[in-house]
């Protein structure tokens, strides 16, 4: 990504205040985050920030911090009992872990997928797309709206033609891609800020992986996404830049090219060309 | 020798020189042991399957009997007047069962309205507070519960709702056939939650489901028919206990659905009339009988074809 077209302004920026220079791109920052499960520190002292409009990988072997850290981003971390966290994350300037900020209201603006698909069964497709827009009380959408929302985001996660003609049927009926592709819509269609792939393609065929990748590529028109991959491929393929995780450590982040052809770090230089992982 | 090999081609390697055209003792016992031992397997697993086949039969022959003694003993006196009329003095002929029948849904109505509630919410209780010490205390307590004698129950129920109360009352027998249903619901209600993936739980949470909701929207939702299913069993259960409404019932020769007095029910009625001196009551109490299992029947099918969802984790 060297040769970066200028970017279209963001619409709200034009009536928020001229951001100080360079942090006009910033949208998650997270600064110096400890995530525990009980007295393990699985992720240690983390400060990375995810830019808007671009796609960041995270990288690393098993156990190395990297969906924990993503967890940590949404405040998923938090529903495992025995989980905290320490440091702070930051969403347009707010804090997410500051007092008085709700873990709910977190989340609306930061959607996540997982890495096996997960539909609701008991809903239909549509049902499925809905399901984010059903608990936003008194903004709730009109039945009329939540079809405009719901075709758009389908047609947004690349599915419409596939299920258009069959939106009241069962979400457990589509293929294991589908199911995914679904979630993503799902997570769409509250209009989320960020977007967080806990390893979206890990049990979907190369077909379906593909298509969640080109996917994820078109995603970043608009928002800011974070991909937790186990395949390094895959993190070159989609991402504008990759961080590189360690036992719980941030060893570096840098520009997708260059980290995969010039890494900083010998470990880093390590673990891309197959020493260990 | 020779042609044996000639048959084998060329690529064949040279034989020992001790090997005989024929095979071994040895190899022949190998072979016949090996026939032996398929033939023995064959053999087992034909048995295996008969005996497996058999007790599947003989485990929904009792039903079946049960089923065709009812019919034959019963269904005679089976008739309009048996689900229009009230019991006739004893040695007049005619008569049904009409208020009974009343009675007993009444009291099935009355007992899932304080069981189901109670059980669903235990359960979901237990499901999402794994290992803590009140759920592991409540989860022991609701299996003792599940082991108490019917007839127990319906002292306890005497003890503290009729005595205070000072008469017999349909709600006293409602209540202590619900607390019958307690456990039994707990107990499926917490399996069937539990068999929801939590994956399920944490896609609702991170769409910004708050956690009632999921519990509510999403995992009870998916466990409904599985929930259903016990519910029905409980129900089952409950229609056909006689213990508890002997101390709480009463039972009651005339029409009444009020909750507040003594009510008729189908297994007071099958049991008195059975141990009565007079032919046609005792054909009564048969035609009771089959009219209870058509009851439990209806019900279970009515139930789960209402709930039976387009989709779902299946009903069965």
């Amino acid at each position: 990504m060297a040769t970066e077209p200028p970017r279209a302004p963001v619409p709200t920026a034009v009536t928020a205040p001229p951001p100080a220079a360079g942090t006009e791109r910033r949208r998650l920052e997270v600064a110096s985050l400890s995530a525990y499960y009980g007295h393990a520190e699985i992720v240690r002292g983390v400060s990375i920030t995810f830019r808007d409009r671009e796609v960041t990988a995270i990288i690393g072997p098993s156990g190395c911090g990297k969906s924990t850290l993503l967890r940590c981003l949404n405040r998923m971390h938090e529903t495992v009992p025995t989980a905290h966290v320490a440091g702070s994350v930051s969403l347009d300037g707010r804090d997410i872990y500051a007092k008085g900020v709700n873990a709910i209201e977190v989340r609306r603006h930061v959607g996540m997928v997982f890495q096996r698909p997960t539909p609701f069964p008991t809903m239909s497709i549509r049902d499925n797309v809905a399901a984010g827009l059903q608990i936003l009380g008194r903004d709730k959408p009109s039945r009329a709206e939540t079809d405009h929302i719901v075709e758009d985001a389908l047609k947004r996660a690349a599915l419409w033609d596939e299920v258009s003609t069959r939106l009241t049927d069962s979400a457990i009926g589509l293929s294991g891609g589908q199911q995914q592709r679904l979630c993503i819509a799902r997570a769409l269609a509250t209009r989320p800020a960020v977007l967080l792939l806990d390893e979206p393609t890990a049990s979907l065929d190369p077909i379906s992986t593909q298509k969640v990748e080109e996917l994820v590529y078109e995603l970043r028109r608009d928002m800011t996404v974070v991909i937790v991959t186990h395949n390094m491929q895959q993190a070159a393929r989609v991402s504008d830049r990759t961080a590189f995780m360690l036992t719980g450590e941030l060893v570096e982040i840098a520009a997708t090219n260059t980290l995969f052809t010039t890494p900083s770090d010998s470990r880093t230089e390590a673990y891309i060309t197959g020493r260990f992982g | 020798m020779m042609d044996r090999n000639a048959s084998r081609g060329p690529a064949s390697p040279p034989k020992p020189p001790l090997r005989t055209t024929r095979p071994s003792v040895m190899q022949r016992a190998a072979a016949e042991r090996a026939q032996t031992t398929i033939g023995r397997r064959r053999l087992v697993n034909v048995v295996m399957v008969g005996v497996t086949f058999g007790a599947a039969i003989l485990a929904t022959l009792p039903l079946i009997f049960i089923l065709g003694h009812l019919i034959a003993a019963g269904a005679s006196s089976i008739n309009l007047d048996f689900f229009t009329q009230i019991p006739k003095p004893p040695g007049e002929a005619g008569g049904g069962m009409a208020n009974a029948i009343v009675g007993s849904l009444v009291l099935i109505l009355a007992a899932s309205a304080f069981g189901l509630p109670i059980g669903i919410g235990a359960g979901l209780y237990l499901a999402e507070n794994r290992g803590t010490h009140l759920a592991n205390a409540v989860r022991f307590l609701s299996d003792v519960l599940n082991g108490l004698p019917s007839i127990v129950m319906g002292i306890f129920a005497w003890q503290f709702l009729v005595k205070p109360m000072g008469k017999f009352t349909a709600l006293a027998g409602g209540i202590a056939l619900g607390a019958m249903m307690i456990p039994l619901v707990t107990r499926t209600t917490e399996e069937m939650i539990r068999i929801v993936p939590v994956s399920l739980r944490e896609a609702a949470l991170a769409l910004g489901y708050s956690r009632w909701r999921t519990s509510l929207v999403v995992v009870l939702r998916t466990a409904l028919p599985g929930i259903v299913t016990g519910a029905l069993v409980a129900v089952s259960r409950i229609a056909g206990e006689t213990a508890p409404l002997l101390f709480t019932v009463l039972g009651n020769q005339f029409w009444s659905a009020s909750l507040r007095g003594p009510i008729a029910a189908l297994p007071l009625q099958i049991f008195n009339f059975a141990i009565s001196p007079y032919d046609q009551q005792h054909s009564l109490a048969w035609a009771g009988a089959l009219v209870l299992i058509g009851i439990v029947l209806i019900i279970s099918l009515a139930a789960r074809f209402a709930t039976r969802s387009r989709f779902g984790l299946g009903g069965d």
